[in-house]
């Protein structure tokens, strides 16, 4: 089976983000970015997927600047089979099917029998991207899956409901998955593997210019307003302790 | 183009309460344009399903079909596409449930537009408001496009004024779909194994998150939900790692919850957290990071290590029971 991963480079989760200057996005000056954690589950489900058929390929392709060649390396050590970068440094004037037309196009060239990608991004996470590029190639998908099996009819997959709830999904191939993070644990790089990932072929391609104009903009970013009015408490862990204690006893009357 | 159209959900006859949040967004929006509110509703039979708020749209449109018994993505996104095209709304809300993200997006392709996903308020504009950055940062969005307008509302965003079952007349909405079109073949909704623990009932909750670093640490916060009585919970990442079963996750994916305390331990505070814990009395959240979204919804904050603070408090809470 030939799988492709789409992939996203995102800040560290423990990143301080602060507002850009033009307080439209935020400044990227001194961040550290890394695999969008949902992605690296869509990684994990196609290594495994091709380790249990015994033959396929796995091809990572991610959208970006520069940089998202680190990420994509990355996957390479990790075991994918090539990479592909989609050079582009206006990610952010795109809506989302702008970003899932890119995709489109370097995906259309594969002709993969299952594409995967995280359930959303940590940035932006609008949760669409895959949805979108399902539907840009007339291909079904399916969303929130923990796990993929293959069938003699195309595919058979667990779906996470809302509560608590599972189904089961079957659909033929070609087909697009989004993967819900926990259906795997995620695996490390060898060192064995980020040496052979040198070797592996990372091919970068233009981004075609835009094909419509966005549908949604991001006018602004702010801190978000406080909903509660927040007592900090402060002091050594033992004074903080025991005026924890007292809010315990007299406000939450929990003790 | 005109007017607000929201997508009410339902499963087998009972409605996704979400969707009376939705439909307060919508109506809240509907006035600021001084445009007509409308609501569908999409299924087999759901003309009989009763009311239960006291939003009363100017029209509720029975979107029924024997293809739409059960939900697949071909069939929701064909059937309120002929929807829309009818009645050419110009914004298109709907609840950020599971469902919708499955379909919606979709959807919103198909007439060029793209979904402004879990909104959480609408201001004049209209503008939207959503979370990035697993909520350390708010953003507005506008549509630009020429529309209609896609939103999905996300939960406990809006007040859904709830009032007892009333019927509605709903107008009917025939529509074609092929059945050789819907791709994908759902089986039934099944539970992995019998719910074991109700955290939607207890009192006290001392819930774990990201911040605790390593599976063995989650004993001292055990340690902390003893003292107290409490139970213990966690965010998907703990679960997901396989630390604490799934079944005490509390969040859009796992359980909400609304004790009369919840003391949050190294959870940064993502959207899909908080709106499993708003509802909680009391809030105290103890995190290193003094942004982390958290500390909006926390009436106690202590910045600092867990690792440090969490032993003691144990310890004074013991010194305080005994």
């Amino acid at each position: 089976m030939k799988i492709v991963v789409a992939i996203k480079q995102v800040p560290e989760r423990d990143a301080q983000v602060r507002v850009a200057a033009d307080g439209k996005w935020i400044d990227e000056s001194d961040l550290s970015y890394t695999i969008n954690e949902p992605d690296a589950y869509a990684l994990e489900e196609a290594l495994q997927l091709k380790e249990k058929n015994g033959a396929g390929e796995v091809i990572v392709v991610c959208a970006g600047p520069e940089r998202v060649q680190s990420t994509l390396r990355e996957a390479l050590a990790k075991g994918a089979d090539r990479a592909i970068h989609i050079e582009a440094d206006n990610l952010g004037d795109l809506d989302t099917v702008g970003v899932a037309r890119l995709l489109a196009n370097a995906v259309k060239a594969e002709s993969p029998d299952l594409i995967l990608t995280g359930l959303q991004s940590d940035d932006l996470g609008l949760g669409q991207t895959g949805v979108v590029l399902a539907e840009l190639l007339g291909i079904p998908h399916a969303t929130l899956i923990m796990h993929v099996e293959a069938t003699p009819a195309g595919l058979k997959v667990k779906r996470e409901l809302e509560d608590g709830w599972f189904q089961y999904v079957e659909m033929p191939l070609p087909a697009l998955l989004t993967i819900q993070s926990g259906g795997n644990k995620l695996r490390y790089a060898t060192l064995m593997g980020i040496k052979k990932a040198r070797t592996k072929e990372l091919k970068t391609v233009a981004a075609e210019a835009p094909a419509h104009a966005a549908a949604v903009t991001l006018e602004r970013v702010y801190l978000p307003e406080k909903q509660k009015k927040t007592e900090i408490l402060t002091g050594t862990p033992a004074e903080v302790a025991a005026k924890i204690v007292e809010k315990l006893k007299f406000e939450a009357r929990v003790i | 183009m005109s007017g607000v159209l929201v997508v009410l959900e339902q499963r087998e006859g009972a409605w996704n309460r979400m969707s009376f949040e939705a439909l307060a967004a919508g109506q809240q929006l509907a006035a600021k344009l001084g445009a007509e509110l409308s609501a569908a509703i999409v299924g087999e039979s759901v003309q009989s399903l009763p009311w239960e708020t006291d939003v009363k749209p100017k029209a509720v449109y029975a979107v029924e079909h024997e293809l739409l018994k059960t939900y697949t993505s071909d069939g929701f996104t064909s059937a309120i596409e002929q929807l829309i095209k009818k009645l050419d709304p110009a914004f298109v809300l709907f609840p950020h449930t599971y469902q919708v993200r499955d379909f919606a997006p979709a959807l919103a392709t198909r007439f060029q537009q793209v979904l402004i996903s879990d909104v959480i308020a609408i201001h004049d504009g209209p503008v939207f408001v959503r979370q990035l950055l697993q909520g350390k940062l708010n953003a507005d969005y506008k549509q630009t496009g020429p529309g209609p307008c896609f939103v999905s509302v996300q939960a406990g965003s809006f007040r859904a004024e709830a009032s007892g079952a009333a019927p509605i007349a709903m107008e009917g909405f025939t529509l074609e779909l092929d059945a050789a079109r819907i791709r994908n073949k759902p089986g039934e909704r099944f539970r992995e194994s019998a719910q074991t623990v109700d955290l939607s009932s207890a009192p006290i909750i001392v819930s774990v998150g990201r911040g605790i670093g390593e599976q063995e640490n989650i004993a001292i916060v055990q340690e902390l939900a003893s003292a107290l009585g409490a139970e213990l919970a966690a965010s998907r990442p703990i679960c997901d790692n396989g630390w604490l079963p799934m079944e005490r996750q509390v969040g859009s994916s796992g359980q909400t919850v609304s004790p009369k305390l919840y003391l949050a331990v190294g959870i940064s505070g993502a959207i899909q957290h908080l709106v499993g814990m708003k509802g909680s009395k009391t809030v105290i959240a103890i995190n290193k990071d003094e942004h982390a979204p958290i500390f909006e919804v926390a009436d106690y904050g202590v910045v600092g290590d867990l690792f440090e603070i969490v032993p003691e408090l144990t310890k004074a809470i013991a010194a305080a029971k005994s």
